[in-house]
């Protein structure tokens, strides 16, 4: 498996390499295929906005399945040492290896997506996914009728934690008696234990499933069972038209088009840190499905407006954590340190993180 | 934590849905190992297969088609295989990784625009009389009919090297291809056959996993099922039954360890999801610790290229 990255790493770094002279040369690099409708699809959309921001004048390169390891080293030097003058890195497990190879090429500007890690030539860049969450997890309180909702979780990294405690309080504070049932799959990607993974959350009675993996593969599962879900990262309504209530949507084009734009302009700079949410619109509620009453609907809507606006916080106290001991106090709103590094369940949440 | 959540039935019948494609796999892979021919293109045949499959299915409604498509799918990659190492004599572990490459590079091409589609349902033939015991009748009667063709498929490979005369000559070739030339077998002949057939297992499994498992089609979606079923044939020493087993432990541990969880029981995922892989070191471990003279039963040419003629 190993020799077989690396194969294909070699094979296909040759091929991003352009002919044409442009001012500026623009790498970006994916955890997965571009066409998995997902996570990847929404980063290359948001590439190819940059594409046609700037014409002829930015040339962009890409690189799929670059695994989490010294693998994504060897391919952003290879890029870096092509031509490129800014990376964009796209996936949590690249921090290290984006700080490694920033050091060597201080002259390349890199974007990390999700990281914590920043340098004078790294700056990090994440949405506040848990804004949409909150929304959806409030469709799935109203939407649920066994009180179960099954949540397919990846890696037990902040975000993911911080995605199904903020879906918890929406919809606890929706429906107090949904029960959350949460698996971890650890990966981003593999669609038949996507499926497996719902199709046991299903089997022991949820029937509104919410995700936090990359492909459609739930979507699909959800329509056959006659179950809800929410699109994850894209717009998945086509892989279950019925299933579908709603998607949390990825908007990285406007930020990756103004980066790019500063890095021409010479205002770039490293060491920042954006983490922005659906008032910046790099979260988007997707379209609502009619299957959803058009009371609730209103509800998410207003609750999507709130958090744009700054007027709702989806962590406002009381909160207390998992083992009882209390987090927010009343009317208290969580602080953006404690969200990155988001490493327990508030109460009612049951299980452990694994570690 | 509530044990009455888990439907053990239900469990049951979807371990051995979940446990068919690497199954099947394997089994292809057991018969093209036997003649001797070590193919590690296993996971390129099946995504191969995969899209075959399923863009058949899309193109005329017919999910049998498509499964027809998948084997077909799985033997023109296999037959690039057999002429690569038969003919030209390439080294199979090369040529083998190669194919994996191939196969996943050229499903992604093909599959570019048919993502977003969903292929008709395979329907379950549940079994007349028998689906209806309780329990049992879930657990065995109500699946597709690719799973019923795969337990038969493992019994049938069962009685090919037990009790027929061609399997005996495929496995005269896999021990000893100087052996089984001077007697008078055709040795590249008989393993082009044995990759052929291991390719169209390899096929069919992987378009079990587009048209049924997921189904719809999503790149690299094999996600290294090919490289578990290669494992699995070492697991099972070349045994068509112990694969059986090998497959059903797998897929049963893995989905166990997913209802364990939605309990939201405290258990290692991590050791868990490792558990099989773990098994399988062990039993190899064990296995070659046993210096008897069939201490692996591994095909003693397996993977040694053919010199005759």
């Amino acid at each position: 498996m190993k020799i077989l990255k690396i194969f294909s790493l070699v094979l296909s770094t040759f091929v991003v390499s352009g002919v044409f002279a442009s001012d500026m040369k623009v790498g970006f690099i994916y955890i997965g295929p571009p066409g998995d409708h997902g996570w990847n699809y929404q980063h290359d959309v948001g590439r190819q906005a940059v594409d046609e921001a700037f014409g002829g004048k930015v040339e962009t390169v890409f690189q799929e399945n670059v695994p989490e390891s010294a693998d994504a080293e060897r391919v952003m030097t290879q890029m870096a040492l092509s031509g490129a003058d800014m990376i964009f890195a796209t996936s949590f497990g690249y921090m290290d290896p984006v700080i490694n190879v920033a050091k060597k090429f201080p002259n390349v500007k890199f974007e990390h997506a999700t990281g914590y890690k920043t340098a004078d030539n790294v700056s990090t860049y994440s949405a506040r996914f848990y804004e949409g969450r909150t929304v959806i997890g409030h469709v799935a309180g109203k939407m649920t009728k066994s009180n179960k909702i099954g949540y397919v979780a990846s890696y037990p990294i902040p975000e993911v934690v911080r995605g199904i405690n903020s879906a918890y309080l929406a919809a606890k504070a929706a429906n107090p008696n949904v029960e959350f049932k949460v698996i971890w799959i650890f990966t981003w990607y593999d669609p038949a234990k996507e499926a497996d993974a719902a199709k046991t959350l299903i089997q022991q009675g949820a029937d509104v499933i919410m995700q936090h993996v990359d492909s459609s593969a739930i979507m699909t599962v959800a329509e056959e069972a006659g179950v809800y879900a929410f699109g994850q990262a894209s717009d998945m309504s086509e892989f279950g038209p019925n299933a579908h209530l709603t998607a949390i949507i990825n908007g990285w084009a406007p930020y990756y088009v103004k980066r790019v734009q500063q890095a021409m302009d010479g205002t770039w700079k490293g060491g920042e840190q954006t983490f922005d949410g659906i008032g910046a619109g790099m979260v988007i509620i997707g379209n609502m499905s009619d299957k959803i009453p058009a009371n609730v609907r209103k509800e998410a809507q207003d609750l999507a407006n709130g958090i744009a606006s700054g007027d709702i916080h989806p962590f406002t106290g009381p909160v207390n954590k998992q083992d009882g001991s209390p987090w927010l106090a009343s009317g208290e709103t969580a602080d953006i340190g404690t969200l990155l590094g988001m490493n327990f369940y508030v109460e009612g949440i049951e299980g452990d993180i694994p570690q | 934590m509530d044990f009455s959540d888990i439907n053990f039935s239900l469990l049951i019948a979807s371990l051995i849905v979940a446990a068919t494609p690497i199954l099947l796999a394997a089994l292809g892979e057991l018969i093209t190992e036997k003649s001797g021919v070590l193919n590690l293109g296993v996971e390129g045949m099946m995504i191969f297969g995969a899209i075959s499959g399923f863009i058949v299915t899309i193109e005329t409604n017919n999910p049998w088609l498509g499964f027809l498509c998948s084997c077909i799918g799985g033997m023109l990659l296999a037959s690039i295989f057999a002429v690569v190492t038969q003919i030209f004599r390439a080294n199979q572990v090369a040529s083998g990784l190669a194919l994996t490459l191939f196969g996943l590079g050229l499903s992604a091409l093909l599959g570019q625009s048919y993502t977003g589609i969903k292929p008709v349902a395979f329907p379950d033939m549940h079994i007349p009389i028998l689906a209806d015991i309780p329990i049992i009748g879930i657990i065995l009667f109500q699946h597709d009919f690719i799973v019923y063709f795969s337990i038969f498929a493992v019994i049938s490979v069962y009685f090919l090297f037990r009790n027929s005369h061609f399997g005996l000559i495929i496995k005269a070739v896999g021990e000893n291809h100087d052996s089984a030339h001077a007697l008078g077998y055709k040795v590249i002949l008989i393993r082009f056959f044995t990759i052929l057939i291991g390719g169209a297992f390899a096929g069919l499994g992987g378009g079990y996993l587009s048209l049924v498992r997921v189904p719809q089609w999503t790149e690299g979606m094999t996600a290294g099922a090919g490289w578990i079923a290669l494992a699995l044939v070492v697991f099972a020493s070349w045994q068509p039954f112990r694969l059986l087993i090998g497959a059903y432990i797998f897929g049963g541990i893995t989905l166990l360890q997913l209802n364990l969880q939605a309990l939201g029981l405290e258990i290692n995922v991590a050791l868990l999801s490792m558990s099989p892989y773990l098994v399988t070191i062990g039993v190899l471990v064990f296995m070659s610790a046993r210096r008897n003279k069939n201490s692996l039963d591994a095909p003693r040419s397996l993977g040694k290229t053919f010199f005759g003629l």
